[in-house]
């Protein structure tokens, strides 16, 4: 157990257990030290050096990240050589930085830009005529752009790579002036084993990882008057939209962002969570025939695009338990392409299919060679909701005194089973809603399954359906998956149904975020729980909140799919996946390992 | 190759399986039977040791000592220390990078030669000197660069007599 201790920082008394670092310490008493390789939820690392403090009767400054208090402690976080010290610190990062802020995707948003200005650090008091460290950037993937030249080495990105994720995709290579993070073999991202879920970007301090920019090639489309452009938005989108522009997170801005994407341009405007819907009565159905007819349990969610990749690449053993629906981006697109595009008369080419994520995982999954069964790719461009929120800026909107309108139909209407798709265990809970009505053939008398909901990374619950007691868990973080899908293959846990998500928190703390404001960091729960609370808001306010009763998904089945699993869905609503290697690994390395095994 | 290697990768993973630090050790026994450490075993390693492949290549690229490419047959090694530098090394690297046309650290296309720079190999006397294989040859100029490596036929053995 631990002691309280009490230490003075700055000359405020503070008391806290003694287990606490300098850095812990400070932050529970409010005092904001500089830091730039620390990070509360990643493990200790102590190399920026910038959170160095002045404790009396100590030798050296220490960095507070890694120095455990005492009781009795004083010391000061700004004196005359700290403030020094950190100031030379900063113009040792700039000497070997681009400084090309004024064309770089994270300028106003950089935390190397920022401490320079604080710090007071000013190009004519320094100079450096010194080598620059070169690196081309790294343009392979389709989601992820890494510019290394940026990289001040903090390794946040390697950590939450490796401790949120699980993934394992950046490290360090060589050492010194030559030192750099990559994936193993200096491959480019897009040849790597990364998932694209975009945590790196999150964690980032500076430019040198960023999502790769759409912006402009749908900006090309809006001004192509050959082109009828269709933009359609995804739940996580509308709670944390309006942080680009000063507000709380967790506030609704739906019908605003409806309003801004027509001022932009956008053709139609249509609702990812009518889709979510159209999701949840194909994987609901495909459910109940998996549970009823013995086929491949557990069932696992497919909705995100990051947890599909990673199954690929490191759990192929599992894709037979990934449910065939395509996520509700796919789906919505092979609607717009074929349903819509027969009832609106547009011609399916002349249709350039935008949507707007929380995601950059989604930018992959868009460009999936497979994801083109209406014979036109389901969806042309992906913007991150970081994305939309420039265009908006550039655009001069002036967002937060929009007035409010409605999607477009009839791909608009949405349940409040939709909107908690956004969040860890929406998925779930909107399926069961359905999934008990259409097996029991009776209401639901509590709709509301909180044993689902929260942050904590597995979770489970048991919901008697008929004579069947359905056994099912929720899940996020890639390090949770891998950790939950091992156990399950050790035969330790054993469940009916998954909800898996690639990023902590669900989609709501996706890869493609805003990056939080003021006091907030990335990873920060409570930016979490903010915009969780806005999307389960967002379902207690609708009137009709499970899928199958949504109308228009009445209609579409009516008018279109003629019924779940029936032959049209397998074609344009259904994928499969399969496993894959980074470039330059044998493929057939499994059967290499298992001979050993066998010996 | 993929199966042929499996055996001797089982015997090294086998030896140091459970003793901390193994990662090193392992590479270290890989590199002393290929003069390198291959691709395709390092993902073995990963597999086998429960190791990320990211992390195995953090550490064959922050020590020098392990080569993620083969060795060339021959490797040539350009002496940069003080003594050697002041009499001229500099040009005999540049000689040496514009006729085999590599770096330091990269192996021709042939496979016949590999570039490194060292720091003193203990024979001042000779400076500027140059190291091929296990022959040292001292006092060399620019153009002496030229005749010593056409010495070392594709066949194999040097004809030159060290000096």
């Amino acid at each position: 157990m631990s002691k309280q201790i009490t230490m003075t920082i700055d000359g405020v008394a503070v008391s806290v257990p003694d287990d606490y670092t300098i850095m812990q310490a400070a932050d529970s008493a409010g005092i904001h030290i500089p830091r730039l390789c620390y990070h509360s939820k990643l493990s200790q690392f102590g190399a920026c050096r910038i959170c160095v403090v002045d404790v009396e009767g100590m030798k050296n400054y220490a960095p507070a990240c890694s120095t455990q208090v005492k009781d009795g402690m004083i010391l000061q976080t700004h004196s005359a050589g700290i403030r020094k010290a950190r100031k030379v610190l900063i113009e040792l990062l700039l000497n070997n930085h681009p400084r090309d802020c004024q064309v770089c995707g994270k300028s106003g948003e950089c935390t190397l830009q920022e401490m320079a200005e604080s710090f007071g650090v000013k190009s004519d008091e320094f100079s450096f005529e010194g080598e620059r460290k070169t690196f081309e950037t790294d343009r392979s993937s389709v989601a992820v752009r890494r510019d290394s030249e940026k990289c001040i080495l903090c390794g946040k990105c390697v950590r939450v790579c490796s401790e949120i994720q699980g993934a394992n995709v950046l490290t360090f290579s060589h050492r010194g002036f030559r030192a750099n993070v990559v994936p193993a073999y200096n491959l480019g991202l897009g040849e790597s084993v990364c998932t694209n879920c975009g945590q790196c970007i999150n964690v980032c301090p500076t430019g040198a990882l960023l999502e790769h920019d759409n912006t402009e090639e749908v900006w090309h489309a809006i001004h192509d008057p050959n082109k009828v452009v269709m933009v359609q938005i995804a739940p996580a989108v509308r709670v944390a939209i309006g942080e680009g522009f000063g507000n709380e997170p967790g506030k609704d801005m739906t019908y605003e962002t409806v309003t801004a994407l027509r001022m932009l341009g956008f053709d139609i405007v249509f609702d990812t969570q009518f889709s979510a819907d159209l999701t949840i009565i194909e994987e609901g159905h495909e459910f109940i025939r998996r549970l009823t007819q013995k086929g491949k349990l557990p069932m696992i969610t497919s909705c995100s695009p990051g947890w599909i990749k990673f199954c690929e690449t490191f759990h192929p053993e599992f894709l037979e338990n990934i449910s065939t629906c395509k996520s509700p981006q796919q789906m919505m697109g092979a609607v717009i392409k074929t349903y819509y595009a027969d009832k609106s008369g547009i011609y399916p080419a002349k249709i350039y299919s935008v949507s707007i994520m929380p995601c950059t995982a989604k930018k992959f999954e868009a460009a999936r060679p497979e994801m083109n069964s209406s014979g036109y790719q389901d969806v042309d461009a992906v913007l991150t909701t970081r994305e939309l929120i420039k265009m908006i800026k550039e655009a001069g909107i002036d967002f937060n005194r929009l007035k409010k309108s409605e999607f477009d139909h009839p791909l608009g209407e949405s349940s409040g089973a939709a909107p908690i798709f956004g969040a860890t265990g929406g998925v779930m809970e909107a399926a069961l809603r359905t999934v008990y009505e259409v097996v029991t053939g009776k209401e639901l008398a509590q709709i509301d399954f909180t044993d689902v909901r929260g942050l904590e990374g597995i979770r489970e619950a048991v919901i008697p359906v008929n004579e069947i007691e359905v056994r099912v868990a929720v899940t996020y973080g890639l390090a949770n998956v891998h950790k939950l899908l091992t156990e399950i293959e050790q035969g330790k846990r054993q469940y009916h149904f998954i909800e898996i998500m690639t990023c902590p928190g669900g989609c709501i703390g996706g890869g493609g975020q805003p990056y939080p404001a003021g006091e907030a960091e990335a990873l920060d729960t409570s930016v979490y729980e903010k915009r969780a609370q806005g999307l389960y808001g967002i379902d207690e306010r609708k009137v009709i909140r499970k899928s199958h009763l949504n109308p228009d998904i009445t209609k579409i089945y009516q008018e279109f799919l003629k019924e779940p699993l029936g032959k049209v869905s397998h074609k344009l609503l259904h994928t499969h996946y399969h496993a894959r290697h980074p470039k330059g690994v044998p493929a057939r390395i499994k059967d290499t390992v298992n001979l050993f095994k066998a010996k | 190759m993929e199966t042929s290697v499996v055996p001797d990768i089982a015997n090294v993973v086998e030896k140091w399986k459970d003793k901390k630090g193994n990662l090193i050790m392992i590479l270290h026994e890989i590199q002393n039977q290929y003069g390198y450490v291959p691709r395709e075993i390092s993902f073995q390693l990963s597999k086998l040791l429960d190791v990320p492949l990211a992390r195995i290549y953090e550490v064959l690229t922050f020590y020098n000592y392990f080569k993620l490419k083969p060795p060339g047959k021959y490797t040539v090694s350009v002496c940069m220390g003080t003594a050697c530098y002041l009499k001229g090394a500099p040009e005999l690297l540049e000689e040496l990078h514009h006729i085999l046309g590599i770096k330091e650290g990269e192996t021709t296309k042939d496979g016949m030669f590999q570039l490194e720079i060292v720091r003193c190999l203990g024979c001042c006397g000779l400076a500027p000197v140059v190291k091929i294989g296990n022959k040292i040859y001292g006092g060399l100029k620019r153009s002496d660069i030229v005749n010593l490596l056409s010495q070392y036929s594709k066949e194999g053995a040097p004809v030159a007599q060290p000096v």
